[in-house]
């Protein structure tokens, strides 16, 4: 019989079908009887005092159940939302917690902000009726700029944090790292901004609230990316509900990005509120309130230096960063800046001391949270920019610098507390320079200039860390969860399977991929397995799906179950085939008898666990059900090298990507369509940041300049070149598939690769994200004129 | 969007009545300004009549002499138009650049001009190639068409009916677009029409403009040097947070120059 392993094939996916046949179901499709629609009234100032709201002519209009403000929720007994992350600051203290109303209470913080929330028969009379909410308005002065919000004399958010610093946390020995300093042959240092960039998956935000009286009990439908945690949250912190009488589900999802883990307020607001009227409440963010209402990424400034001995060899790096956090703390977002950034500083690098703060501070902006890669590609940018502009100070190849510092030793314990595991990164330096035919670089420089055009080339080598993550080392970081996956893997009575993971598809494919993994280890067709996720009362329980975890952490819990389904089953054949249990072995779905031609397949075993006539009850109960809890015993750690060629057009400062080359190491890959797509994807993201996304705040007003499609740029398809994309491979010594992870890769190192061939290209130092023509023609002009 | 009521004109005298009779009520052409700005509660007309099935106002002939395109003609058609092509492909190539797909196929040269965004490109093709825009009232030249950000010589109550385009011994388009929404962030049309040369700015200000200098030089010599160090003052251009009026100025002697190239190619 032929192999049934299709581990590491490109198999189609499967979920596609219903997606391009329009038969994908999301939020917004689910169509509740009777349902009604909610539209948020939202602030139209970045700061201000409330001194009253009139509800008396909304209440009145045609079509309107309820409409309600901060009082209402606030006398219902609803908490604020939580943060999920404690930081503990360089003096021991607790971060700065402020509350963050689900309806805004007293005082507005940001543009966009919930007001109150007006529900009516039909989304058009909610939405008049929202118009004639009157909300009485004190305007105050805003900050949005995280450096200029730490000023004396700047306007305060809230009281518990008078200077708007949220926390201010240090990693790494500082006396150590500056004595080195003092001393060092060379160093680099760099001042920059990591820009603030808006999410924009393709599916806005939606959830629908329904309590059902009969029940006693709620649903939640709602664009998550973790249904679980939602629910967690909502339940035993914000609402004080019972969990077991809320069901939440996260059907098809159109993309999250990180935007969409988060519990919002609206979706608390939903759920409480259809209750309140005994019906469905239905809400859909419509773009314009995506921009300012989803947490956004990124906003880093950063100043970072490098000290280097004479050849080049990194000896100390020390990073200060102003993390803006926005007006609240969004669920994750103390981590963000913190845990899963300053870690990450050693890059593959074998700086011996690395010293790195953060502060986090409060502004009159949208909060920010994780987005696609969530401080590893601000740690990137940090390392990576700082590595290639020594390089060209000291005149040495920056390929090379890279090479003399690689780590080549593993495990390796880094100053910045993570340990990898493993890793080859000369393999992918050597694979990426190869095919980016960097060695016919100098000769495409000379026609570029030619044409009269700026050629110019960047390196950058990034690592994450992935798979996150072991729940007592996050624990100990300040988690306030733990951070296993669960699965399971109910084998019916015919043979076909039914997996239940906790992980979410929001458009990563673990419908293909997890399927091909169980098929591979049951030696079964892949049709005939079904993967269900989304689902809190079909699903035992979840974490969810970020961090690139999902087949490190995810995937690792179904392994698991397997495995317990497969020991299960060995007992049953042994049975059956009157055989010592430990002369079973198991292949390609047979169970043989070690050394005779004895067999019984997996679909005989299963249909006797559920028919057992013939069964060993005294030793086993009937039935082939097993789950599974997955807690990692370290990160993963991904990591890659890519090369970016662009041409600068010196007339319009617009410059065009000739050549970008993806060399990753992601362990082993169960599916290299999909992981090429989640690079493509990501690589486009991080092209995006480079060269156009930059959310944009007026600095007097604190209005949202880019709150739209036509201002804020996304990049398009015609953006990007054909990416040459290939992958290298060290498995994963701790979880069993030897997995890593690939959902972030490409927007993690993208941005330094693009902003090293630019600024090489035009010979300046640095540059500013995004490199906008006007921003690049600009330097041009300053060099020339310098 | 608000309610509103819709009506459908039968043709250009039927609409001009229901204008007359309704002085908030707004044409309908492409939609692709006046819908958006409708959903976004930003512009809330009582009244929109629809020129959509005028079958009068729409198509394209060319004589030999000019190319006229009627009001309600798509982008899509224009850019795609064999007559177009031949006749002048500079215009061709103007309207495939407006927009995304979407857009081309349901804009109209009528609306577009109507509506006189200050970054569309259309308004540098009629100034640009010195066309008439001919209403159900009379004709305009286009030097008078175009008033202002969103202002056009057009009275209460007259409908754009066709713009005559006379047919340049040769022009070219220039576009540098505004990133996110495709606009033009400085758009130039230059076009020798035989008797003297016309150079027309979209984007880079309130309104499109000509440059008379870069004019006076390509009609000595038609070739991209002669515009090369020809600035346009930054007073006055747009400045916002796509491109700085600096920039945009920089950006019109580029754009220019360019289309001169172009042109000549």
């Amino acid at each position: 019989m032929a192999s049934m392993n299709i581990i590491g094939t490109s198999v189609k996916r499967t979920e596609d079908y219903r997606f391009l046949t329009g038969g994908g179901q999301y939020t917004d499709d689910v169509a509740p009887h009777h349902a009604t629609y909610a539209v948020f009234v939202r602030s139209p100032h970045a700061h201000a005092k409330i001194k009253g709201i009139k509800t008396d002519k909304a209440a009145k209009a045609r079509g309107v159940h309820a409409v309600y403000t901060g009082d209402d929720i606030a006398k219902a007994g609803i908490n604020g939302l939580p943060c999920g992350w404690l930081i503990t600051d360089v003096n021991g203290q607790p971060m700065k917690e402020p509350p963050y109303p689900v309806l805004a209470q007293g005082k507005v913080r940001h543009v966009g902000e919930r007001v109150a929330v007006v529900i009516a028969d039909t989304l058009h009379e909610a939405r008049d009726a929202a118009e004639l909410v009157e909300v009485d308005y004190e305007v105050l002065p805003a900050v949005v700029n995280g450096a200029e919000a730490r000023k004396k004399g700047a306007p305060v958010l809230h009281e518990i944090a008078p200077d708007n610093t949220c926390y201010v946390w240090a990693i790494g020995d500082k006396a150590k790292v500056d004595d080195v300093f003092k001393s060092a042959a060379h160093t680099t240092k760099l001042e920059f901004v990591n820009n603030r960039l808006i999410p924009n998956a393709i599916e806005p935000r939606a959830a629908i609230g329904n309590y059902s009286r009969a029940e006693d009990a709620y649903t939640l439908h709602v664009a998550s990316q973790n249904p679980h945690v939602e629910r967690l949250l909502m339940t035993a912190f914000v609402m004080g509900l019972p969990e077991h009488k809320v069901h939440v589900i996260a059907p098809d999802v159109g993309g999250g990005f990180g935007s969409k883990i988060y519990l919002y307020g609206e979706d608390v607001v939903v759920t409480w509120a259809s209750k309140q009227i005994n019906r469905p409440v239905k809400w859909t963010a419509d773009r314009v309130e995506s921009f300012s209402s989803d947490a956004h990424g990124r906003d880093h400034v950063t100043t970072a230096e490098l000290a280097l001995d004479k050849d080049g060899k990194f000896l100390a790096m020390r990073v200060h960063t102003t993390a803006n956090v926005g007006a609240y703390l969004s669920t994750f977002a103390s981590c963000v800046p913190t845990i899963l950034y300053a870690t990450l500083l050693a890059g593959q690098y074998t700086t011996p001391v690395i010293y790195c703060e953060v502060t986090a501070v409060f502004t009159n902006t949208t909060p920010v949270d994780a987005y696609r890669g969530a401080g590893r590609p601000e740690a990137t940018y940090v390392v990576e920019r700082l590595v290639e502009t020594a390089a060209r100070e000291m005149k040495i190849d920056p390929a090379e610098i890279r090479r003399r510092n690689f780590i080549k030793e593993f495990p390796y314990q880094t100053p910045v507390a993570l340990l990898y595991d493993t890793g080859n990164y000369n393999a992918t330096l050597d694979a990426a320079t190869k095919l980016g035919d960097v060695a016919g670089y100098a000769k495409r420089k000379e026609q570029s200039k030619a044409r009269g055009k700026l050629r110019g080339i960047g390196y950058s080598c990034y690592i994450e860390a992935c798979g996150i993550a072991p729940s007592s080392v996050a624990g100990s970081l300040g988690a306030r969860a733990g951070l296993y996956e669960a699965g399971e893997v109910r084998v019916h009575p015919t043979g076909k399977v039914t997996v239940f993971t906790g992980s979410h598809s929001h458009g990563q494919g673990h419908e293909t991929t997890f399927a091909q993994v169980v098929a591979s280890r049951l030696g079964i067709p892949m049709d005939d397995v079904h993967i269900v996720h989304g689902d809190t009362s079909k699903i035992l329980f979840g974490m969810g799906t970020y961090g690139s975890r999902s087949i490190a952490v995810g995937g690792t819990a179904i392994v698991k179950a397997v495995d317990k389904v497969i020991a299960k089953g060995k007992k049953i054949a042994a049975h059956l085939m009157e055989a010592a249990e430990n002369d079973v072995e198991f292949s390609d779905g047979i169970f043989r008898v070690t050394g005779t031609d004895k067999q019984v397949p997996f679909g005989q075993v299963a249909l006797t666990a559920y028919v057992p006539h013939n069964y060993p009850h005294d030793k086993l109960e009937p039935g082939l059900n097993e789950n599974a809890f997955y807690d990692p015993s370290n990160f993963t750690f991904p990591a890659g090298s890519y090369v970016c060629e662009v041409e600068v057009d010196p007339d319009t400062g617009k410059t065009s990507i000739e050549s970008f080359v993806a060399v990753d190491d992601f362990g082993k890959i169960i599916n290299p369509m999909i992981v090429e797509g989640q690079v493509q994807g990501g690589l486009t993201q991080g092209i995006g940041q480079a060269l156009m996304e930059g959310c944009r705040y007026d600095s007097a007003s604190g209005q949202l300049l880019t709150g739209t499609l036509t201002d804020y740029c996304l990049p398009r398809a015609e953006d990007v070149p054909h990416f040459k994309i290939d992958t290298r491979e060290t498995p994963c010594t701790h979880n069993p598939l030897g997995v890593k992870g690939c959902g972030e890769a490409g927007a993690i190192g993208a941005p330094a690769a693009l902003m090293n061939a630019i600024t090489d290209a035009i010979g300046v130092r640095d540059l500013a994200m995004p490199a906008t023509a006007e921003t690049v023609w600009r330097a041009i002009a300053m060099k020339k004129a310098a | 969007m608000y309610a509103f009521t819709y009506r459908k004109a039968k043709d250009v005298k039927d609409a001009a009545a229901g204008l007359a009779k309704n002085a908030d009520a707004k044409l309908l052409a492409g939609g692709q300004s006046l819908i958006a700005a409708m959903k976004l509660r930003l512009s809330a007309p009582p009244e929109l009549i629809d020129l959509g099935t005028i079958s009068e106002l729409r198509g394209i002939k060319s004589d030999g002499k000019n190319v006229v395109i009627g009001a309600m003609t798509r982008h899509a058609e224009v850019a795609a138009s064999t007559d177009v092509k031949k006749a002048i492909p500079a215009l061709a190539y103007l309207a495939s650049q407006i927009g995304d797909r979407m857009v081309r196929n349901m804009g109209t040269l009528g609306g577009a001009i109507a509506h006189n965004d200050p970054a569309a490109d259309y308004p540098a093709a009629v100034v640009g190639l010195g066309a008439t825009v001919e209403t159900n009232k009379r004709k305009i030249d286009a030097d008078a068409f175009f008033k202002g950000i969103y202002e056009t010589a057009l009275d209460p109550g007259e409908i754009i009916t066709s713009v005559s385009f006379p047919i340049p011994k040769r022009a070219a388009y220039m576009k540098f677009k505004q990133p996110a929404s495709r606009f033009a962030m400085v758009g130039v049309m230059v076009a020798d029409t035989g008797k003297d040369v016309r150079v027309a700015v979209t984007g880079a200000g309130p309104c499109v403009f000509r440059v008379k200098e870069m004019e006076q030089a390509l009609g000595k010599k038609f070739a991209p040097d002669s515009v090369a160090n020809i600035k346009v003052p930054d007073k006055g251009l747009n400045s916002d947070i796509h491109a700085s009026a600096e920039y945009r100025a920089h950006l019109v002697t580029v754009m220019a120059k360019r289309a001169v190239e172009a042109a000549l190619k």
